[in-house]
């Protein structure tokens, strides 16, 4: 009996180190031999880039409604979702009632069923948005601020930091860091736990606190939803870059938002760098962004 | 030892029927939040952890605070905390479970828990909260265990069993230390960006922890045949109160960084907290009650006659734990969140979902600490009879 169980234990001891290693010992295989089951093929029309960079000009951005359509643009084709009604308890099938007045009373019912949060900006998901100067640049607070940019509309998304803390601090690698500098999320490692949202100094995260699905009124089929329970931001449009597209922001900008390679001297980016006076988000922090705004 | 669990008198019965029916409750709640998601939570975009991670924080104290009564006991020889150092180590196995739940509940893809494991990331402290939470409840089970085990069969406890007690004294110290880093190393989250918070969260977990066992102890006392003894308790009541001393001046550290630098975003979570932002101010009522609290335990527990009279004792115990609840419980993650890094001003408040999931988890903790309890207990009344 005892030694019985001695054996089970062993091997029990022994499936969980194997277990536990597996994961561990694929993953060195896989690097170290990453073509055995074919080739990585790159779409030869892709855009590439050493550090992709945005530089919005926000002299040409004066008003909300010049922001809109950009906004309109990422929003639609990466399936954010906009909620019209309440989150609520789930409801009794009432379609499915076969007499009228059962049907009457289960609607009944569901009436009463109690709305969970009426306060749907609570559940906001956001990839790009519109925020005013001294929200973006909360330590250049200056009393006397020039009547352009109190009120001017600043477009705010995630800054894909060359040095990102929200990078460092997911505990699944669900955020990480391409080469090419974009910060990316994968939807199915993403357990939730929204450390990277406490991580971001810059608000640029947006968590589905409920079914996003139940928030879109049309589907991009080229890009996929989300499920509720997995963190999301702007992704610098990076299946369109694969495709040889520039982001779906720059093309609805007609030329007042720019992207290229941070790394090249003779990108436009660098050229307007060059040329204007420009600005990051709170760069105190050390996280380097590579968004820039021309003022 | 596990059988002595399922002898007990009708009260025992009771409390784990009512221990039982809370955290079923909780069970039932949950699965709601299971099927609708977070939402049904009083969470943010903006204020992304509540009432959980909060909970999860004050316990990892709780947790912690075990250590104070090893530590003594067996680094020092202070034969007086020996019946008690098992309350300690059961304390934390209870504690740690909390946590452990909290951290599930708090989930947004629970399913997904072990890609922490499967896909381990050194650079990320929550891996790492992961390692030493997990370690420290199978150092105490295994400690715990072992030496109850041997009271009962009346021999020295094995040999292997020292040099895993003597890791357990450092490892309490690094479960808080390693939670406290989890906010700590934050950019841009100011009230969290201060090297005194790991100290500030031993400091408030070795008062909060050791009140919760003085309290125990005396409750252990009026209804079981279990006495831990007047001097074990002044013991305790003795670390509770230079602990809670140095919690509050931490405290008062931050608030002179804060208040005399003039620094902004240094002032602002301390303002909210305490005195409300932009006519929000859902918390200041409870910090100032923290604060009052604490104030009037230290005033309590500093004079030895209060001390040594046990009713006085008992009470500041409770308050104290309540006031470090606050401060932990409510406090501490709101205040790192708001304002928020864009400077809007949103209020947290639990949803009653939320709420009875953590009731629920609290139930399923105290759940665990009675029946540890009572198996400690059977196993010292058989040995004493």
């Amino acid at each position: 009996m005892d030694n019985s169980r001695r054996t089970f234990l062993k091997i029990a001891g022994i499936a969980a180190a194997g277990l536990t290693a597996a994961p561990a010992v694929t993953s060195l295989a896989s690097s170290a031999s990453p073509s055995k089951g074919g080739k990585v093929v790159r779409n030869p029309e892709a855009l590439t880039a050493k550090h992709w960079g945005m530089v919005i000009d926000t002299r040409k951005l004066t008003t909300s409604a010049d922001l809109e359509p950009i906004i309109e643009a990422c929003h639609r084709i990466h399936n954010v979702p906009t909620f019209e009604d309440d989150l609520m308890m789930p409801q009794l099938p009432c379609r499915m009632a076969e007499t009228e007045s059962l049907k009457q009373s289960c609607e009944k019912v569901n009436e009463k069923i109690p709305k969970i949060s009426s306060d749907k900006k609570r559940h906001e998901i956001k990839w790009i948005w519109e925020e005013e100067f001294h929200n973006l640049f909360p330590d250049q607070l200056n009393p006397y601020l020039t009547e352009h940019l109190e009120h001017l509309p600043f477009l705010t998304l995630c800054n894909h930091c060359a040095n990102p803390s929200c990078v460092q601090a997911c505990p699944t690698k669900a955020t990480f860091q391409r080469e090419d500098g974009i910060v990316l999320m994968d939807f199915h490692r993403c357990i939730g736990c929204r450390f990277c949202m406490a991580a971001c100094p810059y608000g640029s995260r947006s968590f589905n606190f409920r079914d996003p699905r139940q928030g879109l009124k049309e589907i991009n089929t080229a890009f996929p939803t989300r499920m509720k329970g997995v963190v999301e931001k702007c992704n610098f449009c990076a299946e369109r870059l694969s495709k040889g597209q520039m982001p779906a922001c720059v093309e609805a900008s007609n030329g007042t938002i720019l992207f290229g390679d941070l790394n090249d001297p003779e990108s436009e980016v660098r050229k307007a760098l060059k040329e204007n006076y420009a600005v990051r988000r709170q760069p105190s922090l050390g996280t380097e962004p590579s968004v820039y705004y021309i003022l | 030892m596990l059988e002595t669990a399922l002898k007990g008198s009708k009260r025992y019965w009771s409390l784990l029927i009512v221990l039982g029916g809370l955290a079923g409750a909780g069970f039932l709640v949950y699965l709601q939040q299971f099927e609708l998601g977070l939402g049904i939570t009083g969470m943010s975009r903006d204020v992304t952890w509540g009432f959980y991670i909060a909970q999860f924080t004050f316990l990892v104290g709780v947790a912690a605070g075990g250590v104070m009564l090893v530590l003594p006991y067996y680094l020092h020889h202070y034969k007086v905390f020996s019946k008690i150092t098992i309350l300690g180590e059961f304390l934390a196995i209870s504690a740690v479970s909390m946590c452990l739940m909290f951290i599930i509940v708090d989930l947004g893809q629970p399913m997904r828990a072990m890609n922490v494991i499967l896909h381990p990331t050194p650079y990320s402290m929550l891996f790492w909260d992961m390692i030493v939470l997990n370690g420290y409840l199978f150092l105490n089970v295994v400690v715990g265990w072992a030496v109850l085990e041997a009271e009962r069969n009346a021999v020295a406890p094995p040999k292997w069993i020292k040099p895993l007690i003597y890791l357990s004294v450092p490892w309490a110290f690094g479960i808080h230390t390693v939670t406290a880093y989890l906010y700590c190393g934050l950019p841009g989250r100011h009230f969290w960006l201060t090297a005194v918070l790991a100290p500030r969260f031993l400091a408030s977990a070795f008062a909060a922890g050791p009140a919760l066992i003085i309290i125990m102890a005396l409750i252990l006392r009026r209804f079981t045949s279990f006495d831990a003894g007047k001097e074990a308790i002044q013991g305790i009541a003795r670390i509770v109160t230079y602990a809670l001393i140095a919690n509050v001046f931490f405290f008062a550290c931050e608030v002179f960084v804060a208040l005399y630098s003039q620094i902004p975003g240094h002032v602002h979570s301390l303002q909210y907290l305490f005195l409300g932002l932009h006519g929000h101010n859902a918390l200041v009522p409870w910090m100032w009650t923290s604060l009052f609290l604490m104030l009037l335990a230290i005033a309590l527990l500093i004079v030895p006659s209060l001390r040594q009279n046990e009713t006085v004792l008992c009470f500041s115990c409770i308050i104290l734990f309540v006031g470090i609840w606050i401060d932990k419980g409510l406090g501490m993650i709101s205040g790192g969140f708001i304002p928020t890094p864009l400077h809007h001003v949103v209020d947290y408040i639990p949803t009653i979902p939320e709420i009875i999931i953590s009731l629920g988890v609290y139930g399923a903790g105290f759940l665990i600490l009675t029946v540890l309890y009572k198996i400690a207990i059977s196993v010292k009344e058989e040995v004493s009879a």
